[in-house]
């Protein structure tokens, strides 16, 4: 059979194809994209044998239910998350980091993620899809992407091709650490904030707004006061930068921000905490911790030995 | 020249040409933006050129900061004087239908629309930075009898092709977007294509632009030749 494809039957909150994003475009006003937390997106690629930067199916809270028609495929979740496989007329709950196979008119049911945000499921094989400016990755704000840059709706179909019917059940024990403290290195403008505002930011708790997403992490708490400029000259932005604007509530950039933006920078997220930053889920708690350059080059470093380690399990 | 460089992050270099915005500085900071492209320099992967600084990204899985800092450093005045910019001509249609803000720039400025309109197509423009959105190309200096406040209330969806001025910029929408701008009037012409995988902008910073005023009928018929 050379007709395979998953059926959309429910689509989920927002979910979409997802790799390692796009390069060399912020200067256009492109942002990078990609899966979210890069950690889970590799781990899903390689347990069902596949080239590293292989799209990816990426859900947000509540995840796609999707039937299988065709030949024979292998599937793996990873992530924290809840699902069930229909297997003919048998139910089972599934396990994150176990492969499994599905059959023709097999279901897989993605529930929910469990006190986090994201989970990838892929496959063994290719999912067909456009690719813009070399990555597939949708970003729904500027429709950039493949699918049309839209999530997935309900009832359409995901062509794949190329799949790898000689791939091994396949397993890994890895347990998702949570995070509370969130390392920091001071921004270009942590001096546009009062000696009280910078000790809030350094000391207080911060709860994660509802109005997350993959653009950006709103926080609620403290405010922070600003005793310089509520505004800068709009300047370039990254992942993981801290913009405080003039209501004093910061917000964190995630990968899909705008590429430019004019409020002052308290603060940037240490690479080694961005997998476990996006994990945080609303209503959770959240505390800085600042850090010097030199530290979060060798923690991240240490973090991505760790990743090449487990990868080197599968 | 760079004032100084900083750290954003652990993935990016902060380079100050300083505080003003003055096409002075951001051609500075164009020519470095273009000579660390052509360079090809190991593991940085995005470029953010503005007014007056740049921001230099990178893989910290092949690089860091201080390499990257000796390679900018190593740059030489000669190797950052190139310059690739391009003269354009944008077609702008002011029919009522488009200038959504006339009324309010009227009034704000306290000039008469054959005023602001011959202003704005006598000027020549000049590209600081494209982004915000993929695209949007940031256009000065307007004449300081020119310069509006953005709207109280932004809209939630600003037409594609939209033509707007704030303070002393003017910009375009590249696709639908919500935005706070002025608009005075739309433009037929497919700023950013995305289907053109290398050089989707067709402004790009450093360009000089000219705007041209066209009839609605124009207008209408600008994709049919």
């Amino acid at each position: 059979m050379s007709n395979n494809y998953f059926k959309v039957i429910r689509a989920g909150i927002n979910t979409t194809f997802q790799d390692k994003g796009r390069n060399n475009l912020y200067h256009i006003g492109i942002p990078f994209s990609g899966a979210m937390d890069n950690r889970n997106y590799l781990l899903a690629n390689k347990l069902v044998g596949n080239k590293l930067d292989l799209p990816v199916i990426e859900f947000a809270y509540q995840g796609p239910l999707l039937k299988f028609y065709g030949d024979k495929i292998n599937i793996v979740i990873t992530g924290d998350v809840v699902f069930k496989i229909k297997q003919k007329d048998n139910e089972i709950e599934g396990n994150c980091y176990e492969t499994y196979q599905l059959e023709h008119e097999d279901e897989i049911n993605i529930l929910s993620t469990n006190k986090s945000v994201y989970g990838y499921l892929a496959i063994s094989g290719s999912f067909d899809l456009k690719l813009q400016w070399g990555s597939c990755s949708i970003n729904t704000k500027a429709n950039i992407g493949s699918n049309d840059g839209k999530k997935l709706e309900n009832d359409q179909e995901i062509k794949i091709s190329n799949i790898n019917k000689n791939i091994n059940k396949k397993k890994i024990n890895y347990l998702n650490s949570k995070i509370e403290n969130i390392r920091i290195m001071k921004g270009t403008n942590f001096d546009y904030f009062s000696e009280e505002g910078k000790k809030v930011f350094l000391e207080k708790k911060y709860t994660v707004s509802k109005l997350s997403d993959r653009m950006g992490m709103r926080l609620e708490g403290p405010k922070i006061e600003n005793v310089v400029n509520t505004n800068i000259k709009s300047e370039g932005l990254l992942k993981g930068v801290i913009q405080v604007p003039a209501d004093g509530n910061p917000i964190i950039m995630l990968s899909d921000h705008g590429t430019i933006g004019g409020y002052p920078k308290i603060a940037v997220v240490a690479s080694v905490d961005y997998d476990r930053l996006v994990q945080i889920s609303p209503g959770s708690k959240i505390k800085f911790k600042e850090i010097e350059l030199s530290d979060a080059e060798t923690l991240f470093k240490l973090y991505e030995m760790e990743t090449q380690n487990l990868l080197s399990q599968i | 020249m760079i004032k100084n460089i900083s750290n954003l992050g652990d993935a990016a270099l902060y380079c100050d040409f300083g505080a003003e915005v003055n096409k002075q500085i951001n051609s500075e900071v164009i020519k470095y933006f273009n000579t660390i492209r052509e360079k090809n320099i190991k593991g940085i992967n995005n470029l953010t050129p503005s007014y007056n600084k740049l921001i230099i990204s990178y893989d910290l899985n092949l690089t860091s900061f201080n390499k990257i800092k000796k390679e900018i450093e190593k740059l030489t005045q000669s190797e950052t004087s190139k310059s690739i910019s391009k003269n354009l001509e944008i077609p702008v249609c002011c029919d009522e239908s488009f200038s959504l803000d006339m009324e309010r720039l009227e009034k704000k400025l306290n000039l008469k629309r054959d005023e602001i309109l011959e202003n704005f197509f006598n000027k020549e423009f000049f590209c600081y930075m494209t982004g915000f959105i993929a695209g949007m190309p940031f256009l000065g200096d307007l004449d300081e009898q020119m310069r509006a406040q953005r709207l109280e209330t932004p809209r939630v969806k600003v037409p594609k092709g939209s033509v707007g001025i704030t303070e002393q910029f003017a910009n375009i929408y590249t696709f639908e977007s919500p935005g706070g701008w002025n608009i005075i009037g739309n433009t037929p012409l497919e700023v950013f294509d995305s289907s053109k995988q290398k050089e989707p902008n067709l402004i790009n910073p450093g360009d000089t632009v000219k705007f041209k005023q066209i009839s609605l009928e124009e207008y209408k018929n600008y994709n049919e030749q």
